[in-house]
């Protein structure tokens, strides 16, 4: 029987699946709904200094792709807009309540010692797990000097992280901006500041749509609009780029990761697990479909993990980091062909359009009367994939290895490389 | 079934309440919403060489007109629409689209439910017609007058194709009306709102057509001399005869036929007026008997049946048509001939049957209407008084034409129901449509 429970940093919770600092964290009544549902853990929708800040009227925007709703969200919400007091005490009951459960507290304030000394022992006051710093609100909060204004300079991570390191008890994690050319800086930062974990990735810069009505970017305030942060399942990739690279870097070992960025389902969090994350946050899927959607993240992970054998998270965390290479680690010798399944096509022709119109020629389109032939023209194939990807039917369109007979050779080997490494190397 | 002893015949109008009526004959298979649309269109796979395409008469790019409505074209999806198919609204009403585009789409093969074309063609086409518009422009006057005869779906869109040309259309019609079958020969429920005459005004509405009505061919004008004041002529005559049973009783009171029944019920404005029988027997297997047969049961008639002389496979109806009669209610009698109609003076009372698997075996089904539906074809008396008949051949009661549906007569070309082929509205559009290029070709010499 595989098990989910999960120790990060010492923070303990029933399984990794933790909410994201985010909307449905901001009060009590949803993250105690969150925690009926089954989540592990929540990090609280951020924490500033009082006054609370004022939020606008729309914040979301969102883009659907092909008839389906939120293939991309953003959003243009501050932090909380409640009061610091309320917010302390209800986090400080919900623990009290859920003792299982991890509470982490997001936390922004300005780049001074002071503040941050200021906030931190109200916040270990309550009781939570952990501090979660927001160093990566891309909008609003980043024209104050704070947020990303903070991520995007690695002297001011290390620095703020030290200051909470050395007044508090609790662990730390941060929290990264991906607006940033290269993440490992602020992530080196992070751990030398003495940093338990970094949380990636916060959200991206971005105008998800332009009202071409009101000419004015979505969500539109009162004929305005701004850019938000972008999030949800279109940001995965880069999320779990983003995590992989810290995940393998030398300088970033000993440092947990929490992974953020499009998780929606037990798969997405299994693969950024298997890219180094040991705990992952989830925010824009349960606001599309609700909390209840838990049950199956939980499910089809314990299913999966033990129909791979493994018995916890951590047999399988990191497991794809020594695959993730550099492209001049890769064999230039290994050759795959499209190989078309003719008794699972149904002849929509898009395999050969998109190779005849982008690619490489390489799919022969044969009309005999009414029925139609798509064959893979070998010699032509580079083993590129579209036409795999562009295929809607399942296993249609294979990939298939061929042994060419020819030892595995990288760029750094390859005669056409005048950088090359010295054969007697 | 075999009451004879059965009185008069119960023939009589109001058998239902009357809002059943409106129930009844409203909107059989309703617009999609814009939702409905979009979800739909977005199951299309905007396929490479569609074969869909290759499944329509008139060619129509149903993954371009697709792909237009899922990204917020409406316009554009109805123009690629209409540019193939002016009666795209009507088609989209009235073709067999389960043997047609989408039979042939490919999702029937991925997950066994064909994309829903002609329900998105109808959310296209309805749109821009409700708007209004007039997606094409005529091309500058040509000065060539062009007699077209019949305006049905074929006369229809040869009409709107020459104008679009820039020829001067004459447009003769013998019914009171225009729209040919789209206005008298189709069940009401498929084609509610008078659409048929929307979509006959949307298309006279490009200009350049003059619509003459109740004038026929060979009575009131003749084909020698709409040659003479025309520079070309198009037939598209259709069907003017009803095929008989021949057998006795067939004049009995009460025995009508099916086309005749469809078209009077089309135009009855108050179904709960309209005569029915408790019970019908419609003859024939094809989708006039179909379109009889469920509209008598919505009108009220308490027994239905279809007898058909052979098996479900050889009927010519479509099998979405047979599984619509049986849903409404209607029986389905196979390998059934008639053999006699009984009744006296007052009505018919029953048909009598012989079983076409079994030499001797017979049956009789009661009725109080009988509803001939075995078939129409083309007799060529219209034609007839015309001096230079004798060069347009006819064969097997149809008008000979060639691929571009030119008679044997020069400069005559025909198109539609009068010719070889499918009848269908949509093989007739493009009847129309061949025609009239093949007519701008010749008088552009």
């Amino acid at each position: 029987m595989s098990s989910l429970i999960s120790n990060f940093v010492g923070i303990k919770s029933p399984n990794p699946l933790w909410l994201a600092s985010a909307p449905p964290t901001d009060k009590a009544y949803n993250v105690v709904r969150a925690f009926k549902a089954g989540w592990g853990g929540v990090v609280w929708k951020t924490l500033g200094e009082d006054p609370p800040i004022v939020n606008v009227s729309s914040r979301y925007g969102a883009i659907g792709f092909n008839g389906a709703a939120i293939a991309g969200f953003n959003n243009i919400e501050l932090i909380t807009d409640r009061p610091l007091a309320l917010n302390l005490a209800e986090i400080k009951q919900v623990k009290r309540d859920w003792p299982d459960r991890a509470v982490v507290v997001s936390l922004m304030v300005p780049c001074t010692e002071a503040s941050w000394k200021a906030i931190l022992g109200p916040v270990e006051d309550t009781g939570c797990d952990g501090i979660e710093l927001n160093f990566g609100c891309p909008h609003g909060m980043s024209e104050r000097g704070m947020g990303a204004a903070v991520g995007q300079v690695p002297d001011y991570v290390e620095m703020v992280t030290r200051w909470c390191k050395q007044h508090s008890r609790l662990p730390v994690i941060v929290k990264l901006t991906p607006n940033i050319t290269n993440i490992l800086l602020p992530a080196r930062a992070a751990k030398r500041g003495g940093a338990d974990a970094v949380s990636l990735i916060n959200t991206i810069q971005s105008i998800t749509a332009i009202d071409l009505d009101r000419m004015a970017p979505e969500p539109v305030v009162d004929g305005k609009g701004t850019h938000g942060g972008y999030c949800g399942p279109a940001v995965k990739p880069i999320a779990l780029r983003m995590v992989a690279e810290i995940a393998r870097d030398p300088e970033c070992r000993g440092m947990a990761i929490s992974g953020i960025g499009g998780i929606s389902t037990w798969r997405d969090a299994a693969e950024f697990i298997a890219c180094g994350a040991s705990t992952v946050q989830v925010c824009t899927a349960v606001m599309h479909h609700g909390f209840r959607i838990v049950e199956d993240m939980a499910e089809g992970l314990t299913t999966w993990m033990a129909g791979k054998g493994y018995t916890e998270v951590r047999d399988f965390c990191g497991a794809a980091i020594p695959n993730f290479v550099h492209w001049d680690d890769l064999n230039l010798n290994y050759k795959t062909l499209a190989r078309i399944d003719q008794e699972r096509c149904i002849q929509c022709g898009k395999c050969h359009i998109a190779c005849e119109d982008t690619s490489h020629q390489a799919i022969a389109a044969r009309r005999d009367g009414a029925e139609r032939h798509y064959e893979v023209i070998d010699a032509e194939c580079v083993g590129c994939n579209l036409c795999a990807h562009v295929c809607p039917v399942e296993d249609c369109i294979t990939m298939v290895p061929v042994d060419r007979g020819l030892p595995p050779r990288t760029w750094k080997q390859h005669p056409n490389n005048p950088m090359r490494q010295d054969a007697a190397d | 079934m075999t009451d004879l002893a059965a009185p008069c015949p119960d023939i009589r109008t109001n058998r239902l309440p009357h809002e059943d009526y409106q129930a009844n004959f409203g909107d059989c298979h309703p617009a999609l919403t814009r939702h409905e649309a979009r979800v739909e269109a977005s199951r299309c796979y905007y396929c490479y060489d569609a074969p869909c395409v290759e499944a329509c008469p008139t060619g129509i790019d149903v993954p371009g007109f697709i792909r237009r409505i899922a990204t917020g074209n409406l316009h554009g999806a109805a123009v690629t629409i209409l540019d193939a198919n002016i009666m795209g609204g009507m088609c989209s009403r009235v073709c067999p689209t389960e043997i047609l585009c989408e039979q042939r789409c490919v999702r029937t093969q991925a997950d066994q439910h064909p994309v829903a074309i002609g329900a998105l063609q109808r959310h296209a086409t309805d749109a821009l017609l409700a708007r209004g518009e007039q997606p094409f422009r005529r091309a500058p006057d040509s000065g060539r007058r062009v007699a077209v005869v019949g305006a049905g779906p074929a006369g229809l869109s040869c009409a709107h194709r020459l104008a679009r040309l820039g020829h001067q259309v004459t447009l003769i019609e013998a019914r009171a009306k225009p729209g040919g079958l789209n206005e008298y020969g189709i069940a009401a429920y498929k084609t509610v709102d008078d659409f048929a005459q929307r979509e006959v005004a949307f298309i006279l509405g490009i200009g350049s057509i003059e619509l003459v009505t109740g004038k026929a061919l060979g009575q009131d004008v003749s084909l020698t001399d709409l040659r003479q004041s025309h520079d070309a002529v198009f037939l598209g005559l259709g069907h003017n005869a009803v095929r008989a049973l021949g057998v006795d009783g067939e004049n009995l009171p009460g025995v009508r036929n099916a086309t005749d029944f469809i078209a009077q019920l089309r135009q009855a404005d108050d179904k709960a007026q309209f005569p029915i029988g408790r019970r019908v027997v419609v003859i024939g297997g094809g989708n006039t008997a179909v379109d009889a047969a469920v509209q008598a049961r919505r009108l009220g008639a308490d027994e239905v049946t279809i007898a058909y002389r052979r098996g479900k496979a050889q009927m010519s109806a479509t099998g979405d048509e047979q599984d619509w009669a049986q849903t409404n209610g209607v029986a389905l009698r196979l390998h059934a001939r008639p053999r006699r109609i009984l009744g006296d003076a007052r009505g018919v009372q029953a048909v009598e049957f012989e079983d076409t698997r079994e030499a001797g075996a017979a049956f009789t089904i009661a009725a109080d209407m009988v509803l001939k539906a075995i078939g129409q074809y083309f007799l060529p008396t219209p034609l007839q008084g015309s001096r230079d008949l004798e060069p347009l051949e006819i064969d097997r009661d149809r008008i000979v034409v060639d691929a571009d549906r030119q008679t044997s007569l020069p400069g005559v070309f025909a198109g539609g129901d009068c010719i070889t082929g499918v009848d269908l509205t949509v093989t007739a559009v493009e009847d129309g449509k061949i025609a009239a290029l093949a007519i701008d070709r010749l008088l552009r010499g």
